[in-house]
């Protein structure tokens, strides 16, 4: 378990003191993918350099796994290092070495024979998905595959947890989407604790199980993954979990409604929102069956994968001579528990 | 009759050729040991600074500024006024004042300083992030100099020894002209003033070939370790 109390941090620079981290409260649960997202300068990377005391708290205590890191110095701070992992956005690999050396780079510090060390470093080759690259430099490696030899080293001591400093931030997105599923991969099969520093709401959907959103230094809002993205409370979690569920065509959307509303004065247009289950039971064609007198035009619709379940979202326009089949709609979503959302005029 | 013409170049009948070899080796011995010396006396005051860059504390900022004062100090006397200024000490240091032997002071003590410079450059063009990934896997300092440092900097410190080596080359001529014998001493005192230019010529020419075999080697090496 992982414990930020009070932790605050500031910098001197010229201009004065400026104030990296405020107040930090968080509790981190073993066994876990947890995600801090947050726009560059939040102070991310300062959270996230406390855990393997690359960066000490100005005041509160840092406490993983009953250590506390913040307290720790010269040999106690090396040997707890050993048992983190952590992967980085420019991988950070030695170029001098091939991709066995790299990973056997952690068993070098922490002393193991060069026996020991290539049957581990081997083992987390194939673990990675690199077999037959063993001794290639990485000069002559893709991104993703750079970032999986980062992987590989960082599991090389067995690491109670690993820390990822926007890990997938310079990789294409499919190969994010790689490097992602190997981590859900790792996390699963190793049950080990993982802590995800990102900008991109994407990386916290697809693999996180809880989220902080970290604004100016300071932890605004958290919970489970699903939850947030139901149901974001402060604005800049609402724009990260818009950047992540918006198709890209939130424009053209509010462009066709506008159109639809213009058109059809006598409909109405809806906004759904389905979580987890609901996201798969077929709504709209039992509605038609239920309601034989409506019309029922698709307008757009979305869904997304978190770790948790499916979250999506559907615009319907509704047209019906019958004022009392279009009320009787709107009221059969709510017995199937559907968020419903009536989009007016104006 | 003394000829002073373009043909006295290429009178080779006048070059003594066991002599010459003699100042060959001589030249390349001198160069040879103080390359070695300088190496480790560089890298050493190199990493010095390196570490004691961008310190909070006030003694090892004293420390830097104090390296960094000698360094720079003796990378600006000119050669020649070196040797000059080192006579005494070369006397109680190696004996004598005279020869090749007498000449690695201060052959040592300018190049020196030129390669920490080259040094602390190379290990600074290291990424940080490489250096930080260490750290945070629980490398001591010495794993990081010789496990990261060491290795990451190498092609860079490799071809700042070629460079220096070159210079070194050009020193010894000096050198030479002032007592320390070899190729320097034997084009200023059996090419010049003997009026011998076939002798000077030949110096030249093996000086080039001498030059011209390090930075082969230098280069090679470089290509051979550089895996980026």
């Amino acid at each position: 378990m992982i414990e930020f109390k009070d932790v605050s941090k500031t910098f001197d620079a010229k201009t004065g003191t400026v104030s990296a981290v405020k107040d930090v409260n968080l509790v981190i649960p073993d066994g876990k993918i947890y995600g801090i997202v947050g726009y560059s300068g939040a102070g991310k990377s300062t959270i996230i350099r406390m855990l393997n005391g690359l960066e000490a708290p100005t005041t509160g205590s840092v406490t993983v796994n009953g250590s506390e890191i913040s307290a720790l110095k010269g040999k106690a701070l090396r040997d707890q290092r050993l048992k983190i992992g952590m992967i980085f956005q420019h991988f950070n690999l030695l170029w001098s070495r091939t991709v066995l050396e790299n990973i056997e780079f952690p068993l070098e510090i922490a002393k193991l024979s060069k026996a020991e060390r290539k049957a581990k470093a081997l083992k987390l080759v194939e673990l990675v998905g690199l077999k037959g690259r063993e001794n290639a430099y990485p000069s002559e490696l893709s991104g993703g595959q750079k970032q999986r030899v980062g992987i590989a080293r960082a599991l090389s001591n067995d690491p109670e947890i690993l820390l990822s400093d926007e890990a997938t931030s310079a990789l294409d997105p499919q190969t994010t989407d790689e490097v992602l599923d190997l981590l859900l991969d790792i996390n699963k099969k190793l049950n080990l604790s993982v802590i995800v520093i990102t900008h991109e709401m994407h990386v916290i959907r697809k693999i996180c199980d809880h989220v902080a959103v970290l604004d100016a230094g300071e932890i605004v809002e958290q919970g489970p993954v699903l939850d947030v993205f139901k149901n974001p409370k402060q604005a800049i979690t609402k724009r990260f979990v818009n950047q992540e569920t918006d198709t890209g065509s939130a424009d053209d959307t509010n462009i066709a409604v506008e159109e639809m509303l213009k058109k059809y004065p006598q409909g109405k247009i809806v906004k759904l929102t389905f979580h987890g289950e609901q996201a798969s039971s077929p709504i709209v064609s039992e509605t038609l069956r239920q309601f034989d007198d409506i019309d029922l035009n698709i307008i757009e619709g979305n869904i997304h994968q978190t770790q948790e379940g499916s979250i999506g979202s559907l615009y319907i326009h509704l047209l019906s001579d019958n004022q009392q089949s279009i009320d009787g709609t709107l009221a059969y979503f709510q017995t199937l528990r559907v968020e419903t959302e009536v989009i007016e005029r104006g | 009759m003394v000829d002073t013409g373009i043909g006295s170049y290429f009178k080779f009948s006048n070059v003594d050729w066991s002599s010459m070899g003699t100042a060959t080796w001589e030249t390349f011995w001198m160069t040879a040991v103080s390359i070695i010396v300088v190496a480790v006396l560089g890298f050493l005051l190199g990493l010095l600074l390196f570490e004691t860059t961008d310190s909070d504390s006030l003694l090892i900022k004293a420390l830097n500024w104090i390296v960094s004062a000698i360094v720079n100090i003796f990378r600006s006397i000119p050669f020649i006024i070196l040797i000059v200024l080192l006579l005494p000490a070369t006397q109680v240091i190696m004996g004598t004042i005279i020869g090749a032997q007498a000449a690695l002071p201060s052959l040592i003590i300018s190049a020196a300083p030129f390669y920490a410079r080259l040094v602390e450059i190379a290990f600074h063009e290291i990424d940080r992030g490489v250096l930080e990934a260490a750290e945070a896997m629980g490398a001591t300092k010495a794993q990081i100099i010789f496990k990261v440092l060491l290795p990451e900097s190498l092609p860079a410190l490799v071809s700042g020894i070629t460079v220096t080596a070159i210079s070194l080359i050009g020193y010894t001529a000096m050198a030479g002209a002032i007592g320390a014998g070899g190729l320097g001493n034997t084009a200023y005192l059996d090419g010049f003033q003997a009026n011998n230019n076939a002798v000077t010529l030949t110096a030249t020419v093996i000086i080039v070939l001498i030059v011209f075999v390090f930075q082969f080697i230098g280069d090679f090496a470089v290509k051979r370790i550089d895996k980026r």
